[in-house]
């Protein structure tokens, strides 16, 4: 049982490398850009479907093939920013999300014109790195893709923590992120800025894409559930935060793991649960914030309870 | 050719016009300092000079080219840079990172890190602590410092002394004087305490509703005469009153 228990949370851990991958791009956007695309799911099955045709219609090997997407990809980001992204911002909060919610409907039905609605995997092309695995003390199991998954989420993550901090475009980022017009005061030109960010971000989704198909099997339409993940491990982990969404992809992966074991249904439902309870804590947290702490607005909520019942009972109040 | 000249500027917000026909000129060396009650334009004068704004009409040179059209960013590289009101500092970036930003996109030129530390010595011990956590005056200091580090030509200082104590507007003021002296750029300040605005500047700009009430050298007018221009009274209301 208790074998059971640890080998269910060392696999959680690994699929939070995965949910890792997929949410720092879009936290990034929502915190860099103040723009949440819901289209990042569909990107990063786009990334899987293109990395495909590159092994299987180039003949590309599977790293060339990935070399080669990525700036593609981020440059799709930077393009789409530019052409769609900056115009919906102007015009609202709401037509960003409506925006993103026709691009996605858009590269769905264009992958499924191009590249049909069979299910695809990358499996094949990795050889025996899809079901490789080592054995470790305490009969723990793990895959050695998982692995290779994990540790490519602490690299990525890392390096996007060093160009944040250390580099002048990192700098800028964060510069606009803060405050865009204080930043274009001192030089950063934001729209700019701006661009980069939307191209890391859909390049880390794009990658996210080829690691799922590497360890599943993708169709075009397995967007939105992604795109689901990746924005329950940005709640859980804190919008914004790059490392947040490491350890909230960690949590969730480890609440589907350990859900998993009461049934294959309560896997997600076990996910979506925590997700949930994350966020009425967070939304807790920031109500009580405002009111001066968790103890002074419990007491001004107890207090205003007393006044109220005290007036109904005096007749003051209606 | 003068280093700025503004010529019949306006400004809206909507339908309400902030800056009516606005001009003036600013030389190197030069300070200009705008005064005027709360809403009389001159935070959207400052922004709309920054970039930060755009003019509803009029013109804006810099040493005789028109950089109306440009956008904020674009000013700083032509070299006009400005301390906001309120300072607007990144606050969850280190003193150093906010210093940074700006000598990184700003233009080459004398003012570099070790220049502007020099000019505000109490950043020195502070470059490592986030913005978000410093004082009203060190606040100051490190957005002055800032937009020194874009080596402008026209430095805009927006409601300097707001919020600050006696002490640090006092020693911001000091800091002030040695910019001036050095006769590198012209300063166009935002200032709400009179005697220190008239002090300071070698020529003042008073506002009322938007309009320019008055604008010369200090010397040139009684305080009456000023006090009239700063609540838009003119000569004819005066008499009728």
């Amino acid at each position: 049982m208790l074998d059971t228990f640890f080998q269910a949370l060392v696999q959680g851990t690994l699929l939070g490398g995965y949910y890792a991958i997929i949410a720092v791009g879009l936290s990034l956007m929502v915190g860099v850009v103040r723009f949440i695309n819901l289209a990042h799911g569909d990107l990063a099955v786009l990334g899987a479907l293109l990395t495909l045709a590159l092994i299987q219609g180039a003949g590309l090997p599977v790293l060339a093939a990935i070399m080669v997407m990525l700036p593609l990809m981020a440059a799709l980001g930077w393009f789409m920013h530019q052409t769609l992204f900056e115009r919906a911002m102007r015009g609202g909060f709401l037509l960003p999300i409506l925006v993103t919610i026709g691009l996605g409907a858009a590269l769905q039905n264009g992958m499924f014109g191009i590249w049909g609605s069979n299910t695809r995997s990358l499996g094949a092309d990795i050889g025996t790195l899809s079901w490789a695995g080592w054995s470790l003390p305490g009969g723990i199991i793990v895959g050695q893709l998982p692995v290779i998954i994990f540790v490519t989420a602490v690299l990525v993550i890392g390096a996007l923590h060093l160009v944040l901090k250390k580099t002048r475009l990192g700098r800028a980022i964060r510069a606009t992120a803060a405050d865009p017009e204080a930043a274009e005061m001192c030089g950063v030109d934001a729209r700019r800025a701006h661009r980069a960010a939307a191209a890391i971000a859909v390049a880390l989704a794009a990658l996210a894409g080829v690691f799922l198909a590497m360890r599943g099997q993708v169709t075009p339409y397995s967007g939105p559930a992604q795109l689901i993940f990746a924005f329950e491990a940005v709640v859980i982990g804190g919008i914004g935060s790059i490392w947040g969404t490491l350890i909230g992809g960690i949590i969730l992966g480890v609440s589907q793991a350990l859900g998993g074991l009461i049934s294959n249904q309560a896997s997600l439902l076990t996910g979506h649960l925590v997700f949930v309870a994350a966020l009425i804590w967070r939304l807790g947290r920031s109500w009580a914030a405002d009111h001066g702490g968790w103890r002074a607005s419990v007491r001004a909520a107890l207090a205003a309870r007393g006044l109220r019942r005290n007036a109904r009972r005096t007749g003051d109040l209606p | 050719m003068s280093l700025l000249s503004v010529t019949d500027l306006t400004c809206r917000h909507g339908l309400l016009t902030a800056v009516r026909g606005i001009g003036f000129t600013l030389e190197r060396g030069e300070t200009l300092c705008i005064i005027g009650a709360n809403g009389a334009g001159k935070t959207t004068l400052m922004r709309t000079l920054a970039g930060a704004h755009v003019p509803a009409g009029g013109r804006i040179a810099l040493a005789g080219r028109d950089i109306t059209a440009e956008r904020a960013f674009e000013r700083v590289r032509s070299g006009i840079s400005m301390s906001p009101e309120g300072r607007r500092l990144f606050a969850d970036m280190t003193v150093a990172e906010n210093l940074r930003v700006a000598a990184e996109n700003g233009r080459a030129g004398g003012w570099d890190m070790d220049r502007v530390l020099g000019a505000f010595p109490q950043l020195q011990p502070l470059l490592d602590v986030p913005a978000g956590r410093l004082s009203g005056g060190q606040r100051q200091a490190v957005a002055i410092g800032r937009a020194l580090l874009s080596n402008p030509d026209v430095i805009l200082l927006d409601e300097v002394s707001l919020g600050l104590s006696p002490a640090a507007i006092e020693g911001l003021y000091q800091s002030l004087s040695a910019i001036r002296e050095s006769g590198e750029m012209g300063i166009v300040l935002v200032e709400q305490d009179l005697t220190r605005a008239l002090g300071f500047a070698d020529r003042v700009l008073c506002m009322a509703e938007g309009r320019s009430e008055l604008q010369g050298p200090p010397a040139d007018f009684t305080r009456a005469q000023i006090t009239a221009a700063y609540f838009g009274i003119h000569d004819d209301e005066a008499r009728h009153a």
